[in-house]
């Protein structure tokens, strides 16, 4: 009873990840198709944030599965990228609540170009070609939207009182 | 995981969870389809009939190139009887929408709209009105992934359908780049020849155009010539792709051409080679080598 009541509003993270899935795969012009942010990236590090005893892990796992499925990538190539980003999270989290916005932003760049990283090493080894340099442009652009991901995203999680 | 995934055992798993996504393709593609109705449906009178003007004057000019395709599909059966080989020119195939569903920027891959429920299997061909596009390399229920010819990890057995000049198509990872490797110098290839596919490896069906040759580098430093050609396909454009099944029959080449010193390119009528394009074809340029010395 006690345990139900702690844990409310899960079909607002629910929610916030669909739309992250929906963004990933969303047609764009050619000219913004290398330029898409991550955005299962940038809302589970969001929850992996502010509900690390909710969003873990596991959700990053399987997130990562269903941008694979999405994406038409390896199957477990995002899966494993993202299981690290929510894991290195999870261990910084209380550090990253603290700090200003911006620089929480500095540090989700750098969480970002890992999984991009962890991404190119995977499809590197199985045989695909090297990336030009704007590669690495979702990761900078996540950076930039961050605070906007991070009002939004705090302003459900109080509105829904999701805790 | 992921080495399980190179060694496609779990290609199963990938069409179950391919399930889960279905739903978050629908709702992407939603809003382009509801837009598309609308369009249909509301469109004027007057747009209508013009498009319907147009699509009989298309009808009629290919009717009238049907009536001469009927006498030559007969001509060729009577010759290739002559010959003692079978072919069989109809194929079924059954038309597809691509969905509007953006996939890994990287990856030449479009996702169309039938799936397995539809018959549609791994490996199959996929073209569209001018001419090959690709291959389905992940059937799930309701839904395929499709790679074009130009991903990199693509290539494609073909042609020269002027003299028979055989050799692969690479992907380039460029939208409208094929590359030949392995041609050698001497041989006879020119820009603007029509590149069909040859029918090797069992993949895809023969005759179908693949590309046009847009360059031919003569480089005396390099053992062989840098071909590029475009695909034909409209590889980023098309909305409405062709699957086909290639037809069972076997084809035997017809050896007049085709000489003896590469007999594992010739198909045998025991064993269709029905390999992967990638590995089995990078013998291939022999071949062409030797049909284009003689």
């Amino acid at each position: 009873m006690i345990r139900r009541r702690r844990h409310h509003g899960g079909g607002v993270i629910v929610f916030t990840f669909i739309i992250a899935l929906l963004l990933t795969v969303i047609p764009l012009p050619d000219w913004a198709l290398t330029l898409r942010p991550d955005w299962v990236g940038l809302v589970l590090i969001y929850w992996c944030m502010a509900l690390p005893d909710r969003v873990g892990v596991t959700t990053g796992w399987f997130m990562g599965l269903m941008v694979d499925l999405l994406t038409g990538t390896l199957l477990g190539q995002h899966a494993l990228s993202l299981t690290i980003v929510a894991y290195v999270t999870l261990n910084f989290h209380q550090r990253l609540r603290l700090v200003p916005v911006w620089q929480q932003s500095l540090t989700i760049l750098v969480l970002l170009v890992l999984h991009q990283l962890l991404s190119l090493w995977i499809s590197r080894i199985i045989g695909r070609p090297g990336v030009p340099w704007y590669f690495w442009t979702p990761s900078l652009l996540g950076m930039i939207i961050w605070p906007l991901v991070y009002a939004t995203l705090r302003g459900m999680r109080r509105g829904f009182r999701v805790n | 995981m992921v080495m399980d995934h190179k060694y496609n055992s779990i290609e199963s798993v990938r069409d179950a969870l391919s399930l889960l996504v279905y739903p978050i393709q629908l709702s992407v593609e939603l809003p382009g389809s509801v837009t598309e109705w609308f369009n249909e449906s509301l469109a004027t009178r007057r747009k209508l009939q013009e498009e319907i003007d147009s699509l009989h004057t298309q009808q009629f000019m290919q009717k009238a190139q049907m009536q001469k395709f009927a006498a030559l599909q007969a001509e060729n059966i009577r010759l290739r009887e002559l010959l003692d080989s079978s072919f069989e020119v109809g194929e079924k195939v059954l038309i597809a929408e691509l969905m509007s569903v953006n996939l890994d920027p990287y990856k030449h891959q479009v996702l169309i709209n039938k799936g397995e429920l539809h018959d549609i299997y791994p490996g199959q061909p996929l073209v569209d009105a001018d001419g090959v596009m690709g291959q389905i390399v992940h059937a799930g229920p309701y839904s395929s992934t499709a790679m074009l010819i130009t991903d990199t990890s693509h290539a494609i057995p073909v042609q020269v359908n002027r003299n028979g000049l055989r050799s692969i198509a690479l992907g380039s990872g460029t939208i409208n780049r094929l590359e030949l490797p392995y041609i050698p110098n001497s041989a006879d290839i020119l820009p603007g020849d029509l590149l069909i596919s040859s029918g090797l490896g069992g993949r895809f069906p023969p005759g179908y155009p693949v590309a046009t040759v847009i360059a031919v580098q003569h480089d005396p430093g390099n053992a062989f010539a840098s071909v590029v050609a475009t695909p034909l396909a409209h590889l980023n454009r098309s909305r409405e792709v062709l699957l086909i099944w290639p037809s069972q029959t076997t084809i035997i080449e017809t050896t007049a051409n085709v000489p003896v010193e590469a007999p594992g390119d010739v198909q045998d009528p025991e064993e269709p080679a029905a390999t992967s394009d990638t590995t089995a074809e990078r013998d291939t340029p022999d071949t062409g080598a030797a049909a284009a010395a003689e």
